[in-house]
């Protein structure tokens, strides 16, 4: 649905996105995840025709963005990071210029407007000034006028920035739902935010692709060798070495808490000891009170790849 | 080109909901009312509206500016300029839609010296030819110094700068032009007489519909409705 190749786009001097690849499958949903400058917000402006790439391809429903600008516009449905409105106009008044703009006529532009409030829950704000609404609300309008015209794709740049809890959890939802029936590519620079809706995370910073995947995928490859953490009770020395000489275990570092020995053990790649840590406690007779695998979290990984991005910017 | 109309209609409307068109609007109606009873209505003078038409060229230089400024500068300066180009929307289309939004609020603008006319009609017999040749020249130097307000308005996303820009180039045509073709050589002097705005208009309220006046305001506009969208493609890459 969504195919990118090789593409960088500077900005006068500055390298913003830096020769990128991926590919979204129909009826996917994708989450763009980065720092803030990472060049989400950039790339998604080239894949719905506002800027053009320095170099590189894209295409988006068999058009290319440069080429066939046109015809990706009409499949596209877009909401910028900053939600870009008219003030003076009323939300219905908004939704029905932008039909018109779509080429939707009368009937269908009214059929689409009652659509999209629905969804939206735009509810009795249809008939206000958009100058007066509250952000969350103009963020829904924002996100009613890129539904509007039923797109295949919808580019949705932070779509839930500047929201409170209720309304981030009420559009994550609406996002889901969404992705029964368009292709969904989003932004974020929040983790859980895009762990939570997307299927698969492209993690991008500095311009590059670091990481793509599955949150699953992703945080297995974080975690690589595994980590497990074990609470022993015994003489200290002899548990720390009987421990180390279980199969698998890679390394071990013990340490005391209120009499009990709290291990701390690399395993080697693909081995799971736990089940002969519990053989040799119960041999030994010494209580285990705790054996457990430690996965890594997706946001260590992400604060890694931020902090490395920072340090990179200070040297 | 269908996308001109609903571009025209929210322009139009847009104008209409802000205060600058409003402000604009009375400062002519002040200003032209002024020329009309000093210059025009005036015992003895002779039954005709080419005082009033002659002070509004020079008039427009500055209330034009005024009305186009915000036209695009402002979708640059909200952000709004990424909708819309991310709409199936080309370029031009965006330029015509706005250029026609703005020439139906100048229309109107233009409407409200209809009462002079009339009154004047109560008291001599005006050649209603002659009048209405004037105010199919002052549509035509509207759309000409809209074209280029529009242009300076692409250039910049401050509204100030704007108009200030479009004031100078107006300037230039309507002021300044006649008073450099007193010191320059042949061969340029014939080029600033070409393009001298007031020189043109002057054929109109004459009662003469010239091509070669017809032509120059109609290119004129053209060329700088084309400058406006080129700029316009030009921004985004950058």
């Amino acid at each position: 649905m969504i195919q990118v190749k090789n593409l960088t786009k500077y900005y006068g001097p500055l390298l913003a996105v830096d020769n990128i690849s991926f590919r979204v499958e129909e009826g996917e949903i994708v989450g763009f995840l980065g720092p803030n400058g990472a060049g989400k917000s950039t790339t998604l402006r080239i894949l719905t025709c506002y800027q053009p790439a320095t170099s590189g391809s894209a295409t988006i429903a068999g058009y290319d963005v440069f080429t066939q600008s046109m015809d990706v516009r009409r499949h596209i449905g877009y909401l910028p990071e900053s939600v870009p409105l008219y003030p003076e106009m009323r939300v219905r008044e908004y939704l029905n210029f932008r039909g018109k703009l779509r080429g939707m006529d009368r009937s269908a532009r009214e059929a689409a407007i009652r659509n999209v409030s629905d969804r939206c829950w735009l509810g009795e704000f249809i008939d206000r000034p958009i100058g007066q609404v509250s952000k969350g609300m103009r963020q829904r309008v924002g996100l009613a006028d890129a539904l509007l015209h039923d797109p295949k794709i919808l580019v949705l740049d932070e779509p839930t920035i500047g929201l409170d809890p209720t309304q981030i959890r009420e559009t994550r939802n609406l996002v889901k739902e969404l992705a029964k029936r368009h292709t969904v590519i989003l932004s974020s620079h929040i983790l859980p935010e895009v762990e939570a809706t997307c299927e698969r995370i492209i993690i991008i910073a500095r311009g590059r692709i670091v990481a793509s995947g599955s949150p699953a995928e992703l945080r297995e490859r974080i975690a690589g060798a595994s980590r497990l953490i074990a609470e022993i009770r015994g003489p200290q020395q002899e548990v720390e070495s009987a421990v180390r000489a279980v199969e698998g275990v890679r390394k071990v570092d013990c340490t005391l808490r209120d009499g009990w020995n709290r291990l701390a053990i690399d395993t080697m790649q693909g081995k799971d000891p736990r089940e002969h840590i519990a053989r040799l406690a119960a041999r030994h007779d010494w209580p285990l009170r705790e054996i457990r695998l430690e996965s890594g979290s997706l946001e260590e990984f992400f604060v890694q790849i931020t902090a490395k991005q920072h340090a990179g910017e200070d040297a | 080109m269908r996308n001109v109309a609903p571009l025209t209609q929210r322009e139009l409307a847009a104008s209409f909901l802000s205060p600058i068109a409003y402000v604009v609007g009375c400062v002519f109606l002040l200003f032209t009312g002024y020329y009309f009873v000093t210059q025009v209505l005036v015992p003895g003078n002779e039954a005709s509206m080419r005082p009033l038409f002659a002070a509004m060229t020079g008039i427009l230089v500055f209330a034009v500016p005024l009305l186009t400024m915000r036209a695009v500068a402002e979708e640059f300066s909200t952000g709004t300029i990424e909708t819309l180009m991310t709409a199936p929307v080309t370029d031009a289309e965006v330029i015509l839609g706005k250029f026609f939004g703005v020439l139906a609020l100048y229309a109107a603008m233009l409407a409200t010296t209809i009462p002079h006319l009339l009154m004047m009609m109560a008291y001599s017999q005006p050649q209603l030819g002659v009048v209405l040749f004037s105010y199919v020249g002052m549509l035509l130097i509207g759309a000409l110094y809209i074209s280029v307000g529009l242009f300076a308005s692409c250039c910049t996303r401050h509204q100030l700068l704007a108009a200030v820009i479009g004031m100078g180039i107006l300037s230039i045509f309507t002021f300044l032009v006649d008073y450099f073709a007193d010191f320059a050589g042949p061969k340029v002097r014939g080029v600033l007489m070409y393009v001298n705005v007031p020189a043109h208009f002057d054929e109109f309220t004459k009662g003469i519909l010239d091509t070669k006046s017809l032509v120059f305001f109609v290119s004129t506009t053209v060329f700088f409705l084309f400058l406006a969208t080129k700029v316009l493609e030009s921004k985004r890459w950058r």
